[in-house]
């Protein structure tokens, strides 16, 4: 049986894995190498490595720090941030990437999702969103861009079947609204999406307690994504495993 | 000490798109010195193989037929020089894929590669358990890490297998003498994974040292 992924997430800036509420107000929290071994040693089922580098400069140590985690690393990593066309991820590929996340370049272009899978395969390709619930509009999440900062008329929900349609193999689906606030994942979000693709969910966006991903797999995520809530080490992979185990959830021991 | 037994090369099949990276990052790790080739007569006759591969099944063959590696593949196995299919590398070696049909495989496997025909999603991605029969001396129970959305649903050939559950079962691994193939990631597949590769790889530099 296919167990629930527990995926602890790097955001890194310049080589450093850094945290903060939606990118603001950043601070170090290690290297990416040594944490991703960490994770591994604990459990971990996958690492995802975001690049968050606001410059030119600091992109372009991106495929650097993945060569340095796949050194060590010997679980599936997923990178994402700052792929515009495929060379991109085939860049991230070479150095060592297991799966590529399209966000903004793909809502831009959705055909960058088809060229990535068929050059890749569809299992390579993931669809990050990052939603955003909006009010009286004919939607209830809209597709935010560029980090977030900016707004798109887009249906979330049409947008990940869009993305299904188009190779994307995953959605990665980060609640804007929650990023970072440690109030839970968006679970009507979560559960939306999971029953509208047949691709594996992860939700993201919001965890601060082992609950808070019970709820998200409850909801129908496939797999859950956290990040400070690790580093901080507050939980471990480990701890949070045996927790799910306890209440029914499949996990990989 | 042969300098084979210490620090085996290792040929890795460049199948086009494949990313090999990690397969390269677990054999460096296993203390094998890894050599990514598209030279046929390297693949035919290196001492110990990998072929990798993801993407698709029409587009994998193509590739092979146009560098002459699908007959040194199916060479190397007749020969019984160690080989490692992993993932689309598994199903490579089959008749026949729905990916991609009207297709040949290698046909070094009997058997057919299918859509998962279940309620589950596709792709399978993530951990799975592999239950290997009685006669699998490399296979052992484990969890593995598998991201496919064709598989194996049974093979004809005496090989010792190991099945998994999607939707039903499905053939995840099988080996016959220094022949392993998984549709799994062992080189993603953390300690479980690697202790599958060394085992293999110390059956191989045995064999691949032996007298001929």
């Amino acid at each position: 049986m296919l167990t629930r992924r527990i995926i602890p997430c790097l955001d890194v800036r310049d080589g450093r894995v850094v945290k903060g509420v939606r990118f603001q107000g950043l601070r170090d929290a290690g290297d990416p190498a040594e944490l991703a071994a960490r994770y591994e040693a604990e459990g971990a089922d996958e690492i995802t490595l975001l690049d968050v580098s606001a410059t030119p400069e600091g992109r372009a140590t991106a495929a650097d720090t993945v060569a340095q985690v796949r050194r060590v690393l010997g679980i599936p990593l997923s990178v994402g941030g700052g792929v515009r066309e495929v060379a991109d991820a085939a860049r991230l590929l070479d150095a060592g990437a297991d799966k590529i996340g399209l966000n903004t370049a793909a809502v831009l272009r959705p055909e960058l999702l088809s060229e990535c899978a068929e050059r890749f395969g569809s299992q390579c390709v993931v669809v990050a969103i990052d939603a955003a619930r909006v009010s009286g509009g004919l939607f209830a999440w809209e597709v935010r861009i560029r980090s977030g900062a900016e707004a798109t008329p887009i249906d979330a929900i049409a947008w990940a079947r869009r993305a299904e349609a188009m190779g994307a193999g995953e959605v990665l689906l980060t609640s804007w609204d929650r990023d970072g606030t440690r109030c839970g994942y968006d679970l009507e979000l979560t559960r939306a999406v999971s029953s509208a693709v047949r691709i594996p969910v992860i939700a993201s966006g919001g965890a601060a307690r082992s609950e808070h991903l019970l709820a998200a797999i409850d909801a129908g995520a496939d797999a859950v994504l956290a990040a400070s809530i690790f580093h901080d080490g507050e939980f471990t992979v480990a701890g949070v495993k045996r927790f799910l185990s306890k209440r029914g959830v499949e996990v990989r021991t | 000490m042969n300098t084979l037994e210490t620090r085996p090369e290792v040929a890795i099949v460049r199948t086009g798109s494949a990313n090999i990276a990690s397969v390269s990052a677990a054999l460096t790790r296993l203390g094998a010195v890894p050599r990514i080739t598209d030279e046929p007569d390297l693949v035919r006759e290196a001492a110990i193989a990998v072929l990798p591969g993801v993407g698709a099944f029409g587009a994998a063959m193509a590739r092979l037929r146009a560098r002459g590696l699908d007959e040194a593949i199916r060479d190397r196995v007749r020969d019984e020089r160690p080989l490692l299919a992993i993932c689309l590398g598994m199903q490579l070696l089959c008749d026949s894929s729905d990916e991609s049909p009207g297709v040949a495989g290698l046909g070094i496997v009997p058997a057919h590669v299918g859509r998962f025909a279940c309620d589950e999603r596709v792709p399978q991605m993530g951990w799975n358990r592999i239950d290997p029969s009685d006669d699998c001396a490399l296979l052992e129970p484990a969890w593995m890490y598998f991201a496919h959305s064709f598989r194996v649903e049974r093979v004809g050939c005496g090989a010792g297998i190991a099945t998994s559950s999607y939707g039903g079962s499905f053939v995840s691994a099988l080996e016959r003498g220094t022949l392993l193939a998984c549709q799994f990631h062992p080189e993603l597949s953390g300690t479980s994974g690697l202790a599958l590769m060394r085992r293999w790889m110390a059956r191989a530099t045995a064999k691949a040292v032996a007298p001929c």
